[in-house]
């Protein structure tokens, strides 16, 4: 696509024994075969020392050295076996390792060995205890599991542990602070019951409990991790790269954490304007639809600013890249995204709304137990063992699982649905949405522009003119390509510079381009414009026939209707919100049946409708994808942003969805509706397990055989509820499988 | 049951080499690819060259 190098040394870390190692995202790989197919073409090269292939994250990694092979080559070679690859930029994978993940696999496994263990001895002191074990054995067999507990505890904790003390840091209270507590309490407490040489101790509660909790922290973690490492491969795929121009005129591609404020960046024609700057030379007409939401091609000439993500036409243009300074769009969006996000961040999750109900709850509990038992006359130690063991048997292990549980199945279920989750609560606050705000442009419509009139497949000169466009990159000339199925490009083209095309067939000039280049009347595009409200146009004229006008505009996502209808019907209100002009809002709004709309919304505009809802009491759903978006995408209680969209927006958004279908959208409100109930159905699952379990903890009756049977119980019943939610739902034709599919076939052998 | 004295400590210690083992595989990144793995049981690379 592009035709300047890129400078790979920017995409290269220094490896192991003074190789290099590079890791990339590779398009299409979908089976064993792919697999061997690339890592056996690549150790081909000299100088390879490795390359692997992870099927899972879809990733390739390699190790060479340097002076045998060029990163090039191995792209090459890659291409040659029918691959597309992408460099990640290393600037923006921080996580490469992993490291949260493998530090709770860690602490899962030390968790389990300990686990298992403790409860070997626990279960022979158990039936000991209810026959004829001696005290020595018995205490023996204590001594043996403090000493594996104490260390696990320190070593498996630490994830709980951290969270806690940074959430009582902060002055607020989370569901890890009654862990804690109740896990600390049953060591401390069975510690000082072995000493005493009494017949129970409370360690393999605490292991076990720490063990189901990591659990579902891990495949939380996993699940996100999945999703994280997915969204990565796109913006990879995507080339987040820029074409500098150095200081001696040649230009080379490097990614665009390495290009610096003053640099001079090529844009070509039918690129994405990769940074922020103004116009040195050149002219061209950019797409600014992701910017502002305005679908008519903007000229832009030197000495004007362009945005990063808008699309180039066109001509080549060269941009010195700026800091954003002073009143621009850009400064505007990012003041607003930062007093938007601040808002959002006063949201408190379910579990840690729960937290905050049962922890005095649980604690106030053991108090009066403690109290109570000492008023009737118990000593203050028999009577402290009981209050504890009320921690212990409360201690909220279906209450740490009953939100995790949900949102690992629910996240997967969305992941095949096609929604990938940037935040982790964001399926709780999809489920409370009751107002749904849509951008028009790039969200409602797709992203590239269509022919808005159907043509005759015999028009001679449409034909010629769908071959014309061939030649050109400029988004219009694609769509005209894309409408009459051209192959055949004609010779001898022209290009004028931010105009048009021009070429002779027998004979007669042909000319495609801009209406005046083609020299079209104003009435005629007035009336053209009449007809079809907010279109771009594209003219051509074959000699000295008269011109003809194409009408082209940003077709609806295909099954926009059919979901908006969907929406409706369920109850939802739904505005749009666009910065785009007057018809051509009237016209997507009428077509797709939504009554409140806006058009020419400025993002404060946006903000400023946004709090007007939420002041009204409405929890608002905003589905955006441009610049012009951010600011309300932050601020609004939840919201989606489709993967089309600009870095931005695509960051400030609480889930993207992928595809072209607008589908996606109605499915996570529809999953997270499930998932909600069924975190409500857990949390009423653990409230009345302690309902049963506390009186008879009050009363002193539980024994640590109890306390792990109940817990395990709960522990299993809350997970098996949260499966639940894979029930009847018939697996949806996954749109992350799609593109692969049916795509070309790499050549065997 | 003075064997005891003996016999924990030897379970103790192989269930320990278990965990080692474990914390070794997933230190050398056995756990990086679960999908690709049972793939690779398939690819025959590392036998003699039939076609020569």
């Amino acid at each position: 696509m592009t035709v300047h190098q890129r400078d790979w040394q920017a995409f290269v870390t220094p490896g192991k024994d003074g190789g290099v190692h590079m890791d990339l995202a590779v398009d299409g790989i979908t089976c064993a075969a792919c697999m061997g197919e690339i890592e056996r073409g690549l150790k081909r090269l000299p100088g390879i020392r490795t390359a692997r292939v992870n099927l899972t994250s879809q990733r390739l990694a390699v190790d060479w050295a340097e002076d045998l092979t060029g990163a090039d080559e191995i792209v090459a070679e890659l291409a040659r076996l029918g691959y597309t690859a992408h460099p990640f930029d290393p600037a923006s994978q921080k996580e490469r390792q992993d490291k949260t993940g493998k530090e709770l696999l860690r602490s899962l496994a030390v968790a389990g060995f300990a686990g298992m263990n403790i409860m070997l001895l626990s279960v022979s002191v158990w039936s000991g205890n209810a026959t004829d074990i001696t005290p020595e054995t018995r205490d023996f067999f204590h001594w043996i599991s403090a000493l594996i507990a104490l260390p696990t505890v320190a070593y498996a904790g630490r994830p709980f542990i951290r969270s806690a003390v940074n959430a009582l840091a902060a002055g607020r209270l989370n569901m890890d602070v009654p862990i804690v507590i109740g896990v600390v309490l049953a060591v401390a407490l069975s510690v000082i019951q072995t000493m005493q040489h009494q017949h129970h101790a409370y360690f393999e509660s605490a292991v076990m409990l720490l063990f189901f909790l990591l659990v579902g922290r891990y495949l939380d973690h996993n699940m996100r991790g999945r999703t994280r490492s997915f969204a990565e491969n796109i913006a990879a795929l995507k080339a987040e790269v820029a074409a500098r121009i150095g200081p001696d005129g040649t230009v080379r591609e490097v990614p665009l954490s390495k290009v610096a404020t003053g640099d001079l960046v090529l844009v070509s024609g039918g690129e994405r304007v990769p940074v922020d700057g103004v116009v040195e030379t050149g002219i061209s007409e950019i797409d600014q639809s992701l910017v502002t939401g305005e679908s008519v091609l903007v000229p832009v000439k030197p000495g004007q600013r362009v945005y990063a993500g808008t699309l180039n036409g066109a001509g080549a243009l060269q941009v010195r890249v700026e800091a954003a300074s002073g009143a621009t769009l850009l400064d505007e969006v990012n003041r607003l995204l930062e007093t938007a996000s601040q808002a959002k961040s006063k949201y408190v999750r379910i579990a840690d709304r729960a937290a905050r109900l049962y922890a005095p709850l649980v604690h106030g509990a053991a108090a009066l137990t403690f109290l109570g038992w000492l008023m009737a006359g118990l000593g203050w130690q028999p009577a402290l063992v009981i209050s504890i063991s009320v921690l212990i048997i409360t201690c909220p292990c279906a209450l740490g699982l009953a939100v995790p549980a949900v949102q690992v199945v629910a996240s997967g279920q969305l992941f095949r649905c096609g929604v990938l989750l940037n935040s982790g609560d964001a399926i709780e606050r999809l489920s409370d949405v009751d107002t749904i705000l849509f951008d028009k442009t790039g969200t409602l419509t797709l992203a590239e522009p269509e022919l808005c009139t159907a043509i005759d497949p015999e028009d001679e000169t449409i034909a010629l003119a769908g071959r014309l466009a061939l030649a050109s990159r400029h988004p219009l000339s694609a769509a005209l390509v894309k409408a009459t199925g051209a192959l055949k490009p004609l010779p001898d083209v022209s290009e004028v510079s931010g105009s048009g095309l021009e070429t002779t067939v027998e004979g007669v000039v042909l000319k495609l381009g801009s209406a005046l280049f083609c020299g079209a009347s104003s009435e005629q595009i007035e009336r053209v414009l009449q007809d079809n409200p907010g279109a771009s146009l594209l003219a051509i004229r074959l000699g000295e026939q008269p011109v003809r006008l194409l009408p082209f505009r940003q077709s609806l996502r295909p099954d926009a209707r059919r979901v908006v209808e969907s929406l409706k019907d369920e109850g939802y209100r739904l505005e749009i919100l666009s910065g785009d002009t007057v018809p051509s809002v009237a016209l997507c709004a009428g077509t797709l049946g939504i009554e409140e709309w806006q058009a020419g919304m400025k993002p404060a505009q946006k903000i400023a409708r946004l709090e007007a809802l939420q002041k009204e009491g409405r929890k608002v759903l905003m589905v955006g994808d441009g610049l012009n978006d951010a600011p309300a995408l932050a601020g609004a209680h939840v919201s989606l942003s489709p993967v089309s969209a600009v870095h931005l927006s695509q960051a400030a958004a609480d889930a993207v969805f992928l595809g072209d279908k607008l589908q996606p959208v109605a499915d996570a409100l529809r999953l997270s509706k499930k998932a909600r109930a069924a975190i409500e159905q857990n949390l009423w699952i653990s409230a009345l397990y302690n309902v049963i379990a506390v009186p008879v903890a009050v009363a002193g009756f539980v024994t640590p055989l109890m306390a792990a049977v109940a817990m395990s119980a709960s522990s299993l019943a809350v997970t098996a509820n949260a499966l639940k939610l894979r029930w009847g739902e018939s697996r949806p034709s996954s749109p992350i499988d799609e593109p692969r599919r049916g795509q070309r076939q790499p050549a065997r052998g | 049951m003075d064997v005891l004295v003996f016999l924990i400590p030897i379970a103790l210690f192989l269930g320990a080499l278990g965990l080692i083992a474990f914390l070794w595989s997933l230190k050398s990144g056995q756990y990086d690819d679960l999908e690709g793995a049972k793939w690779r049981i398939l690819d025959d690379d590392d036998l003699p060259d039939r076609d020569a």
